[in-house]
């Protein structure tokens, strides 16, 4: 499917969509727990929009699972091709330079993080 | 009254692959380049930068999974792992989940109680993580990317195993099958075999497994003897008092023989593994696998047998020289060109193994040639040189691989064999050491020994021993 039947499928998707219906209700426990997953510090506010958020998204989800999709092979990737390989062999020298220039900061060539350990 | 419990014990192996480059990119490999000098864009995990599949990973993969006998998944994909930490730039890693490139496999060990199957659950194909050192000076770590993108396979065995002792035969095992197969030269010592201790105990009759821990940081076969030894007795002494075993990860410190609790990478272990969408499915046709099926090498057990029949080498040289794939491999090569299987098994288990422990070093890193080698063991047949200056010249060919005819000819080390030159010398020496010959004539012979030393001495070594004892013998 080219970029452009995409386009044109996915605003046929979003003009079809029903108005949230909020069967999914998001716990304070689960967006606790999904904001230490994403190491995320959220005010009580931001706590709120983000299970209202979350909820709407599973609710499309459970809109999608409506279909009957029993003759439909399980898709194990979103490219219809396979085996795109490099062959073994080195073609990056050392351009440690511009590498470090992404570091917040450095030393010694290496990048320095706040002191981490097991 | 103690109850009796059975240790029932899984071990995740991770062996790092023999590639020359990363898993995802073209950064080299190769050990001990300073920090970050081996990365991009792609192992430091910077956005938009895409991975591709290094084609050798998928190979040796596949290698492994025949050679243990695994089922090879035709249709596979790559998984991300999430989770947050500093040697990990993409904050995942990239490892496979869903569909492991092999799956139900087995190796065979041997025990006290004859031949034992091991089971492979799954190998698995990813990416190793960068390093961190820290730096005590400002109280922060430094990373260092070199290693994030190495590719590495997991082999996550059944838990099979019942003893210490089973779990060194089933590491012994997977070393020597993936040495001889190229696939990692599997070393512990050095990170490039490192292997997780999953283990519990059970009553003894009972079927149901106990809460299990995985032991880390094991980087040495005693290392994890001690290990398991260590928490058989800790597990054991926790049910003892009726107290439960805890789930969790330990750390194993060789120096003090304990493990302790490890702080866990994340507060929760949830990775959240998803299909990555940057990288292309694989699909292996029948054609490719038959191509690995058919490259497969002859292994450590095959070679043995060979060795006997062909060779008809003493068990113990065998055992020996196979012990290293390097070692089998210059002990063919060199055999091929002298046919003196014998010679080359001792000069191989005698002087290489004493050089190699005293300088350090592995069988892979050997530098003399066979043709060297060969023609070392043709200058001692055809008594050119004697023992003694062959082991000499032995130690300048391991440490620079000189050629033992033209360093023979150069140091002027040939031997004399020829009786009439020989015969003065002799003769000298008995006139010198009057009591040696008095005892011999006495009836001590063993103070020839003294002579044909006195006459080694006065030629500098270079005379042919049994030329001296012969004319000793006459001469007294």
């Amino acid at each position: 499917m080219d970029n452009a039947s995409c386009r044109v499928l996915w605003e046929a998707i979003c003009d079809n969509r029903k108005e949230p219906t909020m069967a999914n209700v998001i716990s304070d426990e689960t967006i606790e727990y999904v904001g230490i997953l994403a190491k995320l510090e959220l005010d009580d506010a931001q706590k709120e929009q983000a299970k209202k958020d979350l909820a709407e998204m599973l609710d499309y989800i459970d809109e999608l699972s409506e279909l009957d999709t029993s003759a439909v092979e399980p898709m194990s990737h979103v490219h219809p091709t396979c085996n795109f390989f490099r062959e073994d062999v080195v073609t990056n020298g050392d351009d440690r330079e511009n590498i470090l220039k992404n570091a917040p900061e450095e030393k010694e060539g290496a990048f320095v993080v706040p002191k981490t350990f097991d | 009254m103690a109850k009796e419990y059975e240790v029932v014990i899984g071990l995740e192996v991770h062996v790092e692959l023999a590639t020359k480059t990363k898993i995802f990119c073209g950064c080299s490999t190769a050990f001990g380049g300073a920090p970050n000098t081996h990365t991009c864009p792609v192992c430091t995990g910077m956005p938009g930068s895409l991975p591709v599949l290094n084609k050798q990973v998928v190979e040796y993969a596949m290698a492994v999974g025949v050679a243990t006998n695994c089922e090879i998944t035709r249709h596979g994909k790559f998984d991300r792992k999430n989770y947050f930490y500093p040697d990990n730039p993409q904050n995942y890693q990239i490892s496979q989940l869903y569909l492991p490139i092999c799956r139900n496999g087995y190796v065979e060990i041997e025990t006290e109680n004859g031949t034992k199957k091991i089971g492979i659950h799954e190998i698995h194909m990813e990416e190793d993580a960068g390093k961190l050192i820290h730096d005590e000076w400002d109280d922060v770590s430094l990373v260092d990317y070199n290693r994030s993108g190495v590719p590495l396979i997991e082999i996550v065995s059944e838990p099979d195993m019942r003893s210490a002792e089973e779990v060194i035969a089933y590491l012994e095992k997977l070393r020597m099958l993936i040495q001889y197969l190229g696939a990692s030269d599997c070393k512990l010592q050095e990170g490039s075999m490192r292997a997780d201790v999953n283990l519990s105990l059970r009553e003894k009759g009972t079927t149901e497994f106990g809460t299990r821990t995985e032991m880390k940081n094991l980087n040495s076969f005693t290392a994890i003897t001690h290990a398991i030894k260590g928490e058989i007795e800790r597990q054991s002494d926790l049910l003892e008092a009726g107290e439960k075993v805890v789930q969790e990860t330990r750390r194993w410190d060789d120096t003090k023989g304990e493990s302790y609790a490890m702080r866990s990478k994340e507060d929760a272990q949830d990775y959240r593994y998803f299909p990555d969408p940057d990288l292309i499915p694989i699909d292996i046709s029948e054609e490719w696998l038959e191509k690995v099926k058919a490259s497969q090498p002859e292994f450590r057990d095959a070679k043995k047998k060979r060795y006997a029949e062909e060779f008809g080498l003493p068990e113990y040289d065998i055992d020996q020289i196979t012990s290293e794939k390097a070692l089998a491999d210059i002990f063919e090569a060199t055999t091929a060109i002298c046919n003196q299987p014998k010679k080359v098994s001792n000069w191989l288990m005698v002087e290489t193994m004493r050089l190699l422990n005293a300088h350090e070093m592995d069988a892979s890193d050997i530098k003399f040639s066979a043709k060297h080698l060969a023609d070392l063991i043709g200058l001692v047949d055809q008594k050119i040189i004697n023992q003694p200056v062959a082991k000499e010249i032995f130690e300048h060919m391991f440490t620079d691989d000189v050629d033992p005819v033209a360093y023979v000819e150069e140091h002027g080390l040939k031997q004399e064999s020829d009786e009439g030159a020989l015969k003065a010398v002799v003769e000298k020496v008995m006139a010198d050491n009057p009591k040696s010959v008095a005892d011999y004539r006495g009836g001590k012979e063993k103070a020839i020994g003294a002579l044909v030393g006195q006459t080694m001495k006065a030629m500098g070594g270079k005379a042919d021993p049994a030329v001296v004892t012969k004319l000793l013998k006459e001469l007294l």
